[in-house]
């Protein structure tokens, strides 16, 4: 069947090259190559390999064997593999990496691509090539605006949930000063845009932003001026990531700002990040995210399988991964088809509820999943009962809260 | 403002350890060490092994990682370097930068992209005031310590007969084998000293900087600029050229920080303009 399949593509090069490209290779079978494949697009070796890399896989290979679970011999596919690539985090690598997933490995779903330039480019192609690509690791608010298509997803969070839920609420809280060091890179930039316009919004105000050098590992020239800004800011928000967080915290601590009043919000903080640290050097910190493993018993009792295979607890990335792929299971389970316009049509507008994705619904409009997130503190070591145990979650923003609450009109699937 | 200025002189610190064992080692040998990142980076995981592996203080790892990554320096001195300094420059070139990414990635693969948690000294948690101003007591040590570290590096090669040997050595070697001293025999004991001074700017890091597997790669860069800002093979330029780069950055990061990301680079452009062999190079050893 796939044979003459491709002999008819040959042929018909010019003619039928489009319609070869996509649905179900050629024939009319309902799984496409007889199985259905899974490919995770990551950074598998440089700055974000820890918070989801290679243990994303078997996060999605968990979702694969709960599946399977379930649905024993009525699954809809009997074969259901997991692929994956590292894109370290170049939009030219991921873009090759991701045509290389769908034709070659017969990927009929990417997931994760953290780095938004890289997950503009996988979108790119899966719109081309009618592949379904959900998006987890990107914060960019673009892949659900100007960069939206029928085939890409966009599921966990994003720059609007990190800056809406932590500068919002620590504003209405009592911290209405702000100042904001951000690195000046794209993600930088995204961040200090969207924090500004939530403080603003909130009736806070931004006494000073500044850009920082990229990698960095001095931070004292901006730290030595937060207490002396005209007026003292109560907060200082970091848009660092990886390394250059841990040195911003690290120096933050040296220079006692916490004590003179000045206290830290952080734009995204992953759970590895506060191991690096300790949760002393980061207590009482706020920030805001889409899931933490010891929330609840149902969390819980997922993150204890992960431990079980992995000896780690997960980072919320690998959660919302997890999620993401049993989700387009179930999708395929309920058309009975891996047929990219029939899954994406199951998802649109579909109300999830699994250890992840509470409250959720995927935004038929722009393919954004809104689900709850948390507001969240890290503890004091004192406090921390556990390894990893390191966060209380203060509040739940509900869903309809958490993300944009329109979609934006830029978006045309 | 001076507690600005200040804290530029602490960031100069680490930018004039590395310069300084940079510039020995290119002096004596004529190898440009791209792997002197890696060492540093060594060095900052070698604090976080000896705390969290044999609960081994910050101040025993001072005393302990700079030594024994010297004598890795050493045997990498011996086994390799040695027999590729005779050829083209370049096979050294991306011998150490081989070296290099080699380095981190068995770093990486062992401890994963993440920093490593290291707590400060309790001795120095607090500040110091110092007239004018407070200071974290760390970072006034550091400070501190590096100075020394660089007047003493200073007295031994003013001062003493192997000193001199090295001066010579590192800035005219033709000349000093024409003269029938074995610069080769000190050529093995100055590429181990140089590492160790970039392993004990590593073990200084630990508590005040993120230790992961990049920390080297980033920061060698601005090292490098400030080794020709100072001028190629100039003991004291590179020791001047980093405290003065610490300096110029942090005001450039408090005054223009847009420009701050290539401040440094403005910096040796203008002085290479200016000056082609450095602030502090001599023109005849380019001619």
């Amino acid at each position: 069947m796939r044979v003459t399949g491709w002999g008819g593509c040959l042929a018909a090069t010019g003619l039928l090259l489009a319609g070869c490209g996509g649905g179900p290779g050629g024939g009319d079978e309902k799984i496409s190559d007889g199985k259905v494949v899974l490919a995770v697009l990551n950074d598998q070796s440089g700055i974000y390999a820890d918070t989801s890399g290679r243990q994303t896989i078997e996060a999605v290979k968990m979702a694969v064997t709960d599946f399977q679970a379930k649905y024993g011999d009525k699954a809809a596919s009997k074969t259901i593999e997991v692929k994956d690539a590292d894109h370290q985090n170049k939009p030219e690598i991921a873009n090759s990496k991701a045509q290389e997933l769908y034709d070659r490995q017969q990927a009929d779903v990417i997931l994760d691509v953290p780095t938004s330039s890289a997950a503009f480019a996988v979108a790119t192609i899966a719109k081309n090539k009618k592949k379904v690509f959900i998006d987890v690791g990107a914060a960019s608010t673009e892949l659900e605006g100007k960069q939206c298509n029928k085939y890409t997803f966009h599921y966990g969070y994003n720059s609007y949930m990190l800056a809406h839920g932590t500068g919002a609420e620590v504003t209405k809280d009592g911290s209405k000063n702000w100042y904001i060091v951000y690195p000046d890179y794209a993600f930088g930039q995204d961040m200090q845009k969207t924090f500004s316009a939530a403080i603003k919004e909130a009736g806070g105000t931004v006494v000073a932003s500044d850009p920082t050098p990229f990698p960095n590992d001095n931070f004292s020239t901006f730290l030595l001026k937060a207490p002396n800004l005209d007026p003292k800011p109560q907060v200082i928000g970091t848009m660092q990531a990886g390394g250059d967080l841990v040195n911003l915290v690290k120096q933050y601590n040296e220079y006692k700002l916490r004590d003179k009043g000045v206290g830290l919000a952080v734009g995204l903080l992953a759970l590895s990040d506060i191991h690096s640290l300790g949760s002393d050097a980061l207590a009482g910190t706020r920030y805001t995210d889409m899931w933490y493993w010891n929330a609840d018993e149902k969390s819980r009792a997922w993150a204890d399988k992960f431990h079980a295979k992995t000896g780690k607890r997960p980072t919320a990335n690998m959660a919302a991964n997890y999620s993401a792929a049993l989700q387009y299971l179930e999708a395929v389970q309920r058309g009975g088809t891996d047929n990219s316009d029939e899954v994406v049509k199951q998802l649109e507008g579909h109300k999830i509820e699994d250890m992840f994705a509470r409250n959720a619904t995927i935004r038929a409009q722009d393919h954004l999943l809104l689900h709850d997130a948390y507001l969240s503190e890290v503890k004091p070591s004192s406090e921390v009962k556990e390894p990893y145990d390191y966060v209380k979650v203060l509040k739940t923003i509900p869903a309809s809260e958490a993300f944009q609450p329109r979609p934006d009109p830029a978006c045309r699937l | 403002m001076l507690q600005q200025a200040f804290n530029g002189l602490v960031g100069g610190a680490f930018y004039a350890l590395l310069a300084l064992g940079l510039s020995v080692i290119f002096g004596m040998l004529g190898v440009v060490n791209l792997a002197h990142g890696a060492f540093y980076m060594l060095g900052a995981f070698g604090a976080f092994i000896a705390l969290d592996a044999f609960g081994l203080n910050f101040w025993i790892a001072l005393l302990l990682v700079p030594p024994l990554l010297g004598v890795a320096g050493i045997v990498l001195e011996r086994l390799f370097i040695r027999r590729l300094t005779p050829l083209d420059p370049l096979y050294n070139f991306l011998f150490t930068f081989g070296l290099a990414l080699i380095l981190q990635d068995l770093v990486k693969r062992e401890y994963g992209v993440s920093s490593q948690p290291y707590p400060r000294p309790q001795e120095l948690d607090g500040t110091v005031d110092l007239g004018l101003f407070t200071y974290p007591a760390y970072q006034v040590f550091v400070l501190a310590v590096s100075v020394l570290m660089c007047v003493a590096v200073w007295l031994v090669l003013t001062r003493t007969r192997v000193g001199m040997i090295v001066r010579a050595a590192t800035e005219r070697p033709e000349l000093t084998r024409g003269l029938g001293i074995d610069v080769g025999r000190w050529v093995t004991p100055v590429f181990g000293f140089g590492i160790a001074l970039a392993a004990f700017a590593g073990v200084l890091a630990a508590p005040m900087r993120a230790v992961n597997p990049l920390m080297g790669a980033d920061l060698i860069i601005t090292v490098f600029a400030v080794v020709v800002i100072g001028g190629l093979g100039s003991v004291f330029g590179s020791v001047a050229a980093g405290f003065a780069v610490g300096l110029v950055s942090a005001l450039g990061n408090l005054y223009v920080p847009a420009l701050s990301q290539i401040l440094v680079f403005i910096l040796m452009a203008v002085v290479l303009l200016w000056r082609p062999a450095g602030l502090f190079g001599r023109e005849e050893a380019f001619r």
